[in-house]
């Protein structure tokens, strides 16, 4: 037992604090100062070979993050429930073939196939995550959350998604069954929620503001006037 | 291979903690490192099975201990090291040293963002009949395979029930390893929480996989 011993004790003590901040919060922000930096600096320097060596043009790249930030997100798919909850023949389309009847709506953004829509029922709640990755419907609902990329989620969604649902303070009853759709390949799912009581009447637009990023990936419901979000 | 990425079913992690109105972006450099990845793989540097292969890959602690983008960010870099577009000089450097390798596609430029912003194909022609049909049994293969597939650790010796048939899709085993799209039947597999989590599981919770044909034995 050395001062060597204690530095290497201080080290991994360190390390490990490191990884558990890193899981639990798995964004750099949280990280030091220093390390921001080197991935920055890292980051940029990849940017720079790649345009140095004419694979890729900035510009594009700009253009791609505009596109991103702009064009897909979570009102792309509260439209596609909202418009589900109003015509039924456009439901039953949805449920057949999700791409195909997305791509009957001029308003959406377009879509990429093998979408697969599942929807809750009183008897039968779904629930959507990517083990191995971070599958997600991109164009229906955004990028997804650091939560559903991180591996709390992606554990234990699977093996006890009563207990996930619980940390979305969500709450099934006892006997409803719950399915877990787990996304190992590239048909990609969305969840189509119940229509809440108390919407009887209203427009397409009303309903869609409504519909949550996470009522359509199963950790939540559609949100109502004036409940807590 | 049997990766710290393929969670399903590992205890420990923690809770879920959603982060109230979460920015797309927590940094500048995340929006880059995804554009640089969208750019290059449109590009033909690699396809989405190797670049999935490439963040496995990463040592389990370093995976473990890095934000996703910068699980993106390590991939990139030495997936393109690997596949000869940059060299390990060239990175510490910062700058080209090198000629450019040519890529299939040609250089990404403004003319491309339009074609990412909708998801690739990946349903290809079917070269032979399905095996199954929907309603059959079916077991998840006891398999271990060291490189890449998308048939997680928790369903392999389950049986489980065909629900859909999603036809014929690239295979992402192969595909991964530059040894061909080999395009499989698809199908969405269905199984019990307790035939995967024993009798004390929930009896009211079901896990479906999307799962390929060579996944899968009859049962």
């Amino acid at each position: 037992m050395g001062p060597d011993h204690d530095a290497r004790n201080t080290r991994q003590a360190w390390a490990i604090a490191h990884i558990f901040a890193a899981m639990s919060h798995d964004h750099d922000h949280h990280h030091d100062h220093s390390e921001l930096s080197e991935t920055e600096l890292r980051v940029r320097a990849l940017e720079t070979i790649l345009t140095e060596k004419g694979y890729v043009e900035p510009a594009a790249l700009d253009a791609i993050i505009q596109a991103y930030e702009t064009r897909i997100g979570p009102h792309n798919g509260a439209r596609v429930v909202a418009k589900a909850w109003t015509d039924p023949a456009f439901k039953k389309a949805l449920l057949e073939d999700g791409s195909k009847a997305i791509g009957t709506l001029g308003y959406v953004s377009r879509v990429g196939d093998h979408l697969v829509v599942v929807e809750n029922t009183p008897e039968r709640h779904n629930m959507v995550v990517c083990t191995l990755c971070s599958c997600y419907p991109w164009e229906m609902l955004g990028l997804p959350p650091v939560w559903y990329k991180a591996a709390p989620y992606r554990s234990r969604a699977v093996k006890d998604p009563r207990g996930v649902l619980a940390d979305f303070d969500v709450t099934l009853p006892k006997d409803m069954e719950i399915r877990v759709w787990d996304s190992t390949a590239e048909t990609r799912f969305l969840v189509l929620p119940m229509r809440p009581a108390g919407t009887e009447g209203w427009t397409e637009e009303q309903l869609a503001e409504i519909v949550t990023r996470d009522s359509m990936i199963g950790t939540g419901f559609p949100r109502m006037p004036g409940a807590p979000s | 291979m049997n990766g710290v990425h393929d969670m399903g079913g590992m205890d420990g992690f923690g809770k879920v903690e959603p982060e109230p109105n979460e920015p797309m972006f927590h940094a500048d450099w995340e929006a880059r490192v995804l554009a640089m990845v969208r750019a290059m793989g449109a590009a033909g540097a690699f396809n989405i099975d190797t670049s999935r292969f490439y963040r496995e890959t990463l040592p389990p602690h370093v995976y473990l201990a890095s934000s996703y983008y910068k699980k993106w960010f390590l991939g990139l870099e030495e997936m393109l090291i690997d596949k000869g577009y940059l060299t390990r000089e060239e990175v510490a450097a910062g700058h080209a040293m090198q000629p450019a390798k040519a890529l299939k596609h040609g250089k990404f430029d403004l003319a491309n963002v339009e074609r990412i912003m909708v998801r690739g194909k990946f349903d290809r022609p079917a070269p032979a009949p399905a095996k199954f049909n929907i309603g059959d049994r079916v077991r998840a293969k006891n398999i271990h395979p060291a490189t890449h597939t998308r048939l997680p650790r928790y369903v392999r010796g389950h049986v489980g029930v065909i629900e859909l048939n999603h036809g014929c899709h690239v295979f992402p085993d192969t595909a991964a390893m530059e040894r061909g799209e080999n395009p499989q039947w698809l199908y969405t597999v269905v199984f019990e929480g307790r035939e995967l989590w024993g009798p004390d599981a929930d009896p009211t919770t079901s896990v479906s996989i999307d799962a390929f044909e060579p996944y899968l034995d009859p049962a």
